[in-house]
């Protein structure tokens, strides 16, 4: 059955597609979304209090690769669709960031079929970002890095508001356990689904919105758009094996891999690749991918993961 | 009695909110001394967009200054960003009561 959360996804995409006039508040999006990077980072923090951060920094490291690899994988395939530079780097840049609504998603498929995953798995998202976001700056400047503004760039990057709550979270976490968190589990942890039911209505509406432009960007967007997360979803996969993760955790860094960001990777990209057509990116990465990853991606990457084995945890 | 009135030129400017930070410093930097920040929604050239989100997300900034330091605003904003961000530009005379604040 589908999941719950998913079904006010779909609420929300079906009343943009019927002209509905529901719109959530502009505050309400924002208290949401600061909400969800916190009440994730928090999670993932407790758990690793619980371990050391040292064994984990070699995962950490390879995690980090990954999404420095897939935009240079991505890049001279969207070349050869005929996208420009700039677009073909902006969109790499978006598939190698991560959603992190699809991994809350995820999780929340993994909690309610009662598979396992590494706790900390947060931490993950918290450092998948940069790496990709940074990819996508080298390709679309390839001979002009002179003309890049570092500094800035990097303050946007690590100080943006999803790593900087995704961390702030984790730091929080790992400093307070389990025993600390406890006077905060009332609004931070237990309501967590309902926030992001409601999250995911609104994105619904955004979604919807972006669906209804897809048809100018022609058939070749459509098929990355779809194409891109199951490709990526196997190559996190494999990633995930060599690792030596779960089945839980496979299932999770499919689908990181898989998920295309629409929060940190186009406030990046506008700014330093400002040729680049937003547009183009955020309609591949939210109107298409996000709704695929969400109704059919997920459960996917779970039976990949089971059929791939993994760690019995 | 009428208040004693001074000419001032007001430049508004509609983009996207990603350019806030830096236009803010660019404005302050060509002679500004003060500008004010609306968050806005609307459509144009470079479709719709709602506010709703992040990256859809307008400003409107207005800038009251003497004349040519307006120009130079406009003009620097152009060339900087016009050919890669939505944007409107127009200018208004008017009047302020306290002429050493712009």
């Amino acid at each position: 059955m589908i999941d719950v959360v998913v079904l006010f996804f779909l609420l929300g995409l079906f009343a943009r597609l019927a002209k509905s006039d529901l719109r959530l508040p502009e505050a309400v999006y924002e208290i949401l979304s600061i909400y969800l990077l916190l009440a994730i980072g928090l999670k993932g923090g407790i758990e690793l209090s619980k371990h050391g951060l040292v064994d984990l920094l070699p995962q950490v490291l390879a995690i980090m690769a990954l999404g420095f690899a897939i935009p240079i994988l991505l890049f001279p395939a969207l070349r050869l669709l005929r996208f420009s530079q700039p677009d073909s780097a902006s969109l790499a840049a978006h598939y190698g960031s991560v959603s992190v609504v699809t991994f809350a998603v995820a999780t929340a498929l993994l909690d309610r079929q009662g598979v396992a995953y590494e706790s900390h798995a947060a931490l993950w998202v918290a450092v998948m970002e940069a790496p990709a976001l940074i990819a996508g700056i080298l390709l679309a400047r390839i001979g002009r890095l002179k003309d890049v503004r570092w500094g800035e760039l990097g303050h946007e990057v690590l100080f943006g508001k999803s790593v900087l709550l995704l961390s702030g979270g984790l730091a929080i976490g790992a400093i307070a356990g389990v025993e600390g968190s406890k006077p905060i589990a009332a609004v931070f942890i237990d309501p967590f689904r309902g926030v992001l039911a409601l999250f995911l209505l609104e994105l619904g509406l955004v979604a919807g919105a972006r669906l209804r432009e897809i048809g100018s960007f022609g058939p070749r967007l459509v098929l990355i758009g779809l194409l891109f997360p199951l490709i990526l979803a196997c190559f996190g996969a494999a990633v995930g094996l060599a690792l030596g993760l779960s089945v839980g955790g496979i299932t999770l860094l499919a689908t990181l891999a898989g998920s295309a960001s629409y929060i940190a990777a186009p406030t990046a990209m506008r700014m330093a690749v400002p040729e680049a057509n937003a547009a183009l990116s955020i309609s591949a990465s939210l109107g298409i991918s996000f709704p695929f990853n969400v109704i059919v991606g997920i459960p996917l990457y779970l039976a990949l993961a089971r059929w791939l084995g993994g760690d019995a945890a | 009695m009428t208040l004693p009135k001074h000419p001032r030129t007001l430049l508004v400017i509609i983009t996207e909110a990603a350019l806030e930070k830096s236009l803010a410093r660019d404005v302050r930097r060509l002679g500004a001394q003060g500008y004010t920040v609306y968050d806005v929604r609307g459509a144009g050239h470079s479709g719709t967009r709602e506010g709703s989100w992040e990256a859809d997300r307008s400003i409107e900034m207005k800038v009251i200054c003497e004349a040519a330091i307006a120009d130079q605003i406009a003009e620097h904003v152009l060339e900087h960003y016009g050919a890669h961000f939505g944007l409107t530009m127009f200018f208004a005379e008017v009047n302020v009561l306290r002429p050493s604040k712009y």
